[in-house]
């Protein structure tokens, strides 16, 4: 049951388009010779991608020297959480070298913060944005539509890091933050803050192009027949195309928030303050600088790997649709 | 909207009347302008506008610690020609390119394939294989750092327990090694997603045409190379797309487990990403990295074109 549930929502999920059934085996006639040969070469596939992973859990768990004895361990003799107890002591890493300001106030738990901050901010702003955008190109005629959708589109081809040097020099002279004059100069503006990571990922071509192609499927009909009962624009948009959006919204947010949990680039470039630090970003000066705490580095990658783990498995479907959704339209 | 709409079907008599329709059309559709608005402002001030801003500042001496910025019209571009390091980059980004979209399609097209049968307990083969692509990139990165590690890392030991290797490989310090060990990391990295997506396209190949070719008597391999490969090219063609371009921008592992090195003429894997990396936020030279991004946006933009024209004439056929 739970199966064709499945295949009927990615049914739905892909309007026009020959139905795809995730994770519904096509029914065989007969069973196929060489079933074992196939679990075997599945399995130790299995084991090869998960080891590496399943290598970082155990070492996080074993006292700090283990991971520099051979042969590997891979079922810890001496369970202990001394490794994560160190994690999340830790202080302003002294890899922060290059900035003065607020020395000693961060700790790891305020990584987590920042990253936490500003990923889910950046998903319900895009959510917000690009769902009223994709509205507008799903449903709405209005002029330089085309226009504006296939300028979106080209954009969406330019790699996003090419614009991160002009985007540099344009945070750098917001004007009237950061010390900045109302000519923008002075100070350094919005890099080393909060608005720098979250206010140009507010909108993202890609999420409004995912959303305009799943909302075309909604009926006409139903914002008609809405618009002619005297609802608003804002209305309509709030009673039916959101809630009948809600999967690839879903999508859309899950694919968010991973990126911007992951997301390094941005904060490497923009973030110098430990009290800004983000996840990735305070992991990976970690191990740039400090070379021999491999075990309490572990610890710090499980912590840091939780919660994408934990939004997998409750939302696993929902992945798979999203992945299915983008794949198909392409 | 319907009134709009039934207005837009009828034929177009009077050319006189389109531009004071469009001005209606405005005036009655000013919501769409305006619930686009918020998305256009950002849209225009950090993706139009740093493009352009960008290309400006390519022809000057951009330093921004100096106050001055000269202008130096094409130098950039001429000094990009003899920068070895920038070529070498180049060219190590096509190995990691070349090294990791064959193998990541064909290994998500292998498990794909086996996982498309009537594979037990198929939730939990998936998540082992999609369990790399959740994993944070940075933290990806630390473990494969360990596992190369040449004392300690699990590629060593066992690599020399099964006697595949002599003597222990130095991995990310040499510079034979290591762009591969970089490739195997992507790939391990990399696999699930692939995966994922060619499951969704296996399963929207008709079972018919599989029970035809059967009856036909075509063997597993041949309806392999017959059926499942032709019908999955639009499939194999936007994995290829956004592949690319994902390799082109290569960064974090490179940041992580090499820095660009091991040291050595050029160092054997500073990408395009990172050498524009350290040009622009190392030695501060704007002008010249945003010339370089440039190039790099060409490069993208030549292969962007080139595959969706092939794209469209597939399609057509």
């Amino acid at each position: 049951m739970a199966t064709s549930q499945t295949a009927q929502e990615i049914g739905h999920l892909s309007p026009g388009a020959a139905a795809p059934a995730i994770a519904v085996p096509r029914r065989r006639r007969r069973p196929k010779p060489g079933r074992g040969v196939r679990y075997a070469i599945l399995i130790a596939g299995a084991i090869i991608f998960i080891a590496p992973f399943a290598y970082m859990v155990t070492s996080s768990l074993q006292p700090e020297g283990r991971m520099f004895q051979n042969p590997p361990q891979w079922i810890p003799t001496q369970p202990t959480l001394e490794n994560f107890r160190t994690f999340l002591g830790i202080s302003n890493i002294e890899a922060h070298t290059n900035s003065q300001a607020n020395v000693g106030t961060a700790t790891v738990l305020r990584w987590f913060f920042n990253s936490f901050f500003v990923s889910s901010t950046v998903t319900f702003g895009q959510l917000f944005f690009s769902s009223l955008a994709a509205y507008c190109f799903a449903k709405r005629t209005f002029p330089l539509r085309n226009f504006l959708f296939f300028l979106g589109l080209a954009t969406m081809m330019v790699p996003g890091q090419v614009t991160i040097i002009p985007t540099y020099i344009i945070m750098k002279h917001i004007p009237l933050f950061g010390g900045n004059d109302i000519f923008g100069v002075g100070g350094h503006g919005w890099i080393d803050s909060y608005w720098v990571l979250i206010v140009p990922s507010l909108v993202s071509p890609f999420s409004i192009f995912l959303l305009r192609q799943y909302m075309r499927s909604i009926p006409d009909e139903l914002i008609d027949a809405a618009r002619v009962d005297g609802a608003s624009e804002f209305k309509i948009y709030r009673k039916i195309v959101i809630p009948l959006s809600w999967p690839a919204l879903a999508a859309v947010a899950i694919f968010t928030f991973q990126f911007f949990w992951e997301d390094f680039y941005g904060p490497l470039i923009y973030i110098s303050s430990p009290s800004l630090t983000t996840v990735p970003l305070g992991l990976a000066l970690f191990v740039v600088k400090n070379r021999t705490a491999w075990s309490v580095l572990m610890s710090g990658s499980v912590v840091a790997t939780l919660p994408m783990i934990v939004v997998f498995l409750v939302f696993q479907r929902k992945f798979v649709q999203g992945i299915s959704l983008q794949g198909l339209k392409g | 909207m319907a009134v709009a709409e039934a207005r837009a079907v009828r034929p177009a008599t009077k050319r006189r009347g389109y531009l004071r329709r469009k001005l209606h059309e405005a005036r009655n559709e000013w919501t769409a302008y305006l619930f686009l608005s918020p998305g256009l402002v950002l849209f225009f001030a950090f993706f139009v506008y740093p493009l352009i801003f960008s290309f400006w500042i390519s022809f000057h001496e951009w330093d921004i610690l100096q106050p001055q910025k000269p202008f130096v019209g094409l130098q950039n571009y001429r000094d990009m020609l003899h920068d070895t390091g920038f070529i070498a980059s180049i060219g190590h980004t096509l190995y990691f390119t070349v090294g990791t979209i064959p193998l990541e399609l064909a290994m998500g097209l292998g498990i794909a394939v086996l996982l498309n049968a009537q594979v037990r307990a198929l939730g939990l083969f998936r998540t082992m294989y999609y369990l790399p692509v959740v994993t944070p990139l940075v933290v990806a990165s630390i473990i494969w750092k360990w596992v190369y590690n040449t004392d300690y890392g699990l590629a060593n030991y066992y690599l020399l327990k099964f006697h595949l290797i002599n003597q222990p490989l130095l991995w990310l310090s040499s510079g034979r090694t290591a762009m591969p060990a970089v490739i195997l990391m992507t790939v391990w990295k990399g696999v699930g997603f692939y995966m994922i997506v060619y499951l969704a396209g296996l399963q929207a190949i008709p079972a018919q045409l599989y029970e035809a070719a059967e009856v036909d008597g075509a063997g597993p391999f041949k309806r392999f190379w017959r059926i499942t490969v032709p019908m999955l090219a639009p499939t194999t063609l936007f994995l290829l797309i956004i592949s690319f371009i994902g390799s082109f921008q290569v960064f974090t592992q490179i940041f992580i487990m090499t820095q660009g090195g091991p040291p050595g003429p050029g160092g054997a894997t500073t990408t395009i990403m990172y050498y524009i990396y350290r040009s622009a936020f190392v030695f501060f030279q704007m002008g010249y990295a945003a010339a370089l991004a440039y190039a790099l946006f060409a490069m993208l933009l030549i292969f962007s074109i080139w595959q969706f024209r092939y794209y469209m004439r597939q399609a057509e056929a």
